[in-house]
């Protein structure tokens, strides 16, 4: 049992509402921690809630015509303009509100997109979005690759995994680009509400949609979205998966919450990457040496957050 | 929905082609999808919901008294309630048995 | 009850969507559509209009906001030319097949390379195919009009298309010109509130751009076919209502001197008028010379066309975008295809004139006439070209 699971309530699962707004019938692949993400997101979010989808494996498995999963107003128009679809929504509402054509109500607006449509081509509207300060929330959905396309790398792909356009080869071995760092970049932008997530946390990532949509102007939460197609793990460790990210640092759960950086999960001592890296086949080809050169990466960019922690929460 | 896709003809469909269901998705079943079933043991059960919170295809309902039940319309047997499950209260077994 | 007065182009337009009332303006800044948005904002800022500007990053951003508004209930106008619009593209044929109103002014320019600010029609031409209503206008009056039928045809339950009105770059846009403004009341009258068929609320949850299985995909494509075809009527309807309240009546064709006319020059946008001075000299030395200006492009009004052609055996048509190893221009392939289902056709000579901000003069049109009177055949010419 996670140890971090339960140190709300071990019986907080049972609190949470059992209603859904993203329903059962989407087509995601066994096991897959990115529907499981969404459903938490939108459940979070609930019935005052409009999604601005961009193209990608959530919008594929959840709108199949004649079919929806979505029971909020949802719409998808491409793959690179889920937050300039967002800013229109949420202006257009706005203008609407305010001309006393539509009832003043709060309507919570909500763009995501997976992480090549975040880091990669979509990286320009987010950014203009942010800068504008439309208030919504953006989600990242971070499956670490194009998985819906065929698992092609993206920026957002770790250091070394293999995927179909940085396949392990015998002189180079798959990725050798490290993570774009979007949380950081966002966070540059000095939005309010910056968050990472991870739906082996479902509590704490509740929490974190929770606060970015009751915060006024824009904010952006990033959840690491295990894929066990891509990332070629057994569809049960889904789960463990995302918990190993954390454990290891590989994927820190943090806030900047107005400038203040704090981290939600501090472990006293991280485990080593290699636990998280041997069981995905993404990773089977990692040297020790490869494993030693993540490892201190890993290391040097958790001391690097821990910094950012310490010089934001002075006095 | 009203008919099967092959039936759909282009004056059933809305303007912009809306889906103004919502959440028709629901009569779709990924239950077929299954190659191992989840068991559950309800004697073994501390009725925590782990089980519940991490299921990504919304198949498993927690009951008035607080125990779970499958919903296997819906389960695609990911399995991740059975790993998750603090007291090996869920196996997974192939489904032909 | 209407007043005149000069304004430049740009500015009239501008007033226009004021006084449709839009709500949102998203709009990224490219020449020659600048001093639209220019003056949009200061309406804003100095609270004549109750709208959103939204000053976005890209074109593809604008287009993607006002994506978002439309769909949101809002009314939302933008505005761009040349490689504004050819960003942005991906996401103009997008709104048309979610059937999201919206009214775009393209303030036409050519596109690179060579880079240039000047005018042609080679932006709208790339999106031809696009599925948005598309009309050319001649001169500022037809602008400003056109702001308040483009919204009301746009958001007609009956239509629910997007419209793009395509006004020459600099040649239009940037002159000043008298124009017969509306009273707010007349215009309240024409264009009632955006009522959107769906829209994005709680209250009523639908789904917008569902993905398309191969099962569903070409029934899509056929009903969104079929929505656009059954547009005419409508898109007269609104004219000939607006004629009615203002006096000024507006048709997809508009002629000049076509009677007993041998010969028929076609135009599209603001050379209309430099065509009809040509007309007039020709017409002095008795060349039996006509024109025919096309100023609805889609729906493309071929009935009206064959109607206007009818006399002539020769028709000479100006293109000011080039189809490369196509038929010389978009607008000569559109007028060779409503001309061949009958059985005694016009020859069709084809111009190709006024690229990047050529200069055409009414001579110009004398000469091109001759031209084509002496050269025999089908066959297109990219006019005055050094060689």
């Amino acid at each position: 049992m996670d140890e971090y699971l339960d140190r709300l309530n071990i019986y907080a699962s049972r609190l949470v509402s059992q209603k859904e707004y993203f329903v059962p019938g989407h087509r995601a692949c066994q096991g897959c921690a990115e529907a499981l993400a969404l459903r938490l997101v939108a459940k979070t979010l609930g019935r005052n809630n409009i999604v601005a989808c961009a193209t990608g494996c959530m919008e594929i498995v959840s709108s199949p015509l004649p079919l929806t999963s979505w029971k909020v107003p949802w719409i998808h128009v491409a793959f690179e303009n889920a937050a300039a679809v967002a800013s229109g929504i949420e202006s257009g509402l706005k203008a609407l509100m305010r001309k006393g054509r539509l009832p003043r109500q709060k309507i919570n607006v909500m763009a995501m997109a997976g992480d090549g449509g975040t880091s990669d081509i979509g990286l320009q509207a987010l950014s203009g979005a942010l800068e504008r300060g439309h208030n919504m929330v953006y989600v990242c959905f971070d499956n670490e690759a194009y998985m819906n396309t065929g698992i092609q790398r993206s920026s957002s792909t770790p250091f070394g995994a293999s995927t179909t356009t940085s396949p392990a080869g015998k002189v180079v071995p798959g990725q050798v680009t490290w993570k774009k760092n979007m949380p950081e970049i966002t966070a540059a932008h000095n939005i309010p509400y910056v968050a990472t997530a991870c739906s082996s946390y479902p509590f704490d990532l509740m929490e974190k949609v929770k606060k970015a949509a009751d915060i006024e102007g824009p904010a952006y939460v990033h959840i690491l979205s295990i894929c066990p197609t891509g990332w070629r793990i057994p569809p049960q460790l889904a789960i463990h998966a995302g918990r190993m990210a954390i454990e290891t640092g590989m994927f820190p759960l943090y806030e900047v919450e107005r400038g203040k950086y704090r981290l939600n999960i501090d472990l006293p001592e991280l485990r080593p990457v290699e636990e998280y890296l041997r069981f995905q086949g993404r990773f089977r080809h990692l040297t020790p040496e490869l494993i030693e050169k993540i490892q201190q990466r890993v290391r040097e960019e958790y001391e690097k957050l821990k910094r950012k922690v310490e010089m934001t929460n002075e006095d | 929905m009203a008919k099967p896709e092959n039936e759909i003809t282009w004056r059933d469909l809305e303007v912009g082609i809306v889906v103004n269901e919502p959440g028709n998705a629901s009569v779709y079943c990924t239950g077929d999808w299954r190659s191992q079933r989840p068991v559950y043991a309800t004697e073994r059960c501390i009725k925590c919901g782990t089980c519940y919170i991490y299921c990504p295809d919304m198949a498993i309902k927690i009951l008035r008294d607080g125990y779970i039940e499958h919903d296997l319309y819906y389960c695609k047997g990911c399995g991740i309630c059975a790993q998750e499950c603090p007291t090996g209260a869920i196996t997974m077994v192939e489904e032909e048995e | 009850m209407a007043t005149r007065v000069g304004m430049e182009v740009s500015i009239a337009a501008a007033e226009a969507v004021k006084q449709a009332n839009a709500d949102i303006i998203a709009a990224y800044p490219i020449t020659p559509q600048t001093h639209i948005v220019e003056h949009l904002s200061e309406l804003v800022n100095d609270g004549e209009l109750d709208a959103e500007f939204i000053p976005v990053e890209s074109e593809h951003s604008a287009m993607s906001v006002c994506a978002g508004s439309s769909a949101a209930g809002a009314r939302t106008f933008t505005c761009t030319s040349s490689q504004g619009l050819i960003l942005m593209s991906e996401i103009v044929y997008a709104v048309a097949s979610l059937r999201l109103p919206m009214l775009m002014i393209l303030a036409n320019r050519s596109l690179n390379s060579p880079l240039s600010i000047w005018n042609d029609h080679s932006d709208v031409m790339s999106v031809r195919d696009c599925g948005w209503i598309q009309v050319f206008m001649e001169n500022g009056q037809e602008v400003y009009d056109h702001v308040f039928i483009g919204f009301r045809v746009a958001e007609d339950r009956n239509v629910i298309i997007p419209f793009m009105m395509n006004i020459d770059g600099f040649m239009l846009t940037h002159v000043i010109e008298p124009i017969g403004l509306l009273e707010q009341e007349v215009v309240d009258r024409y264009l009632p509130p955006f009522q959107p068929l769906y829209r994005l609320h709680p209250n009523n949850p639908v789904t917008m751009g569902a993905f398309g299985p191969p099962i569903l995909f070409t029934e899509a494509k056929k009903a969104q076919d079929e929505a656009f075809n059954k547009t005419m009527p409508h898109i007269i309807k609104a004219w000939q209502e607006f004629g009615d309240l203002t006096g000024r009546y507006y048709h997809p064709i508009e002629t000049y001197r076509t009677d007993e006319a041998k010969i028929v020059i076609i135009t599209q946008g603001s050379l209309g008028e430099t065509a009809s001075i040509g007309i007039d000299m020709m017409r002095e030395e008795k060349e039996p010379v006509g024109l025919v200006k096309i100023r609805l492009w889609r729906p493309f009004p071929f009935a009206e066309l064959r109607e206007a052609v009818k006399e002539a055996e020769l028709v000479v048509v100006m293109d000011r975008a080039i189809s490369y190893g196509g038929p010389g221009g978009p607008l000569a392939g559109e007028v060779r295809s409503a001309l061949y289902p009958q059985e005694s056709r016009p020859r069709v000579a084809n111009f190709i004139i006024g690229l990047g901000g050529r200069d055409v003069a009414p001579e110009d049109f004398v000469q091109m006439v001759q031209q084509a009177k002496a050269q025999p055949g089908e066959w297109y010419e990219i006019y005055g070209v050094r060689e």
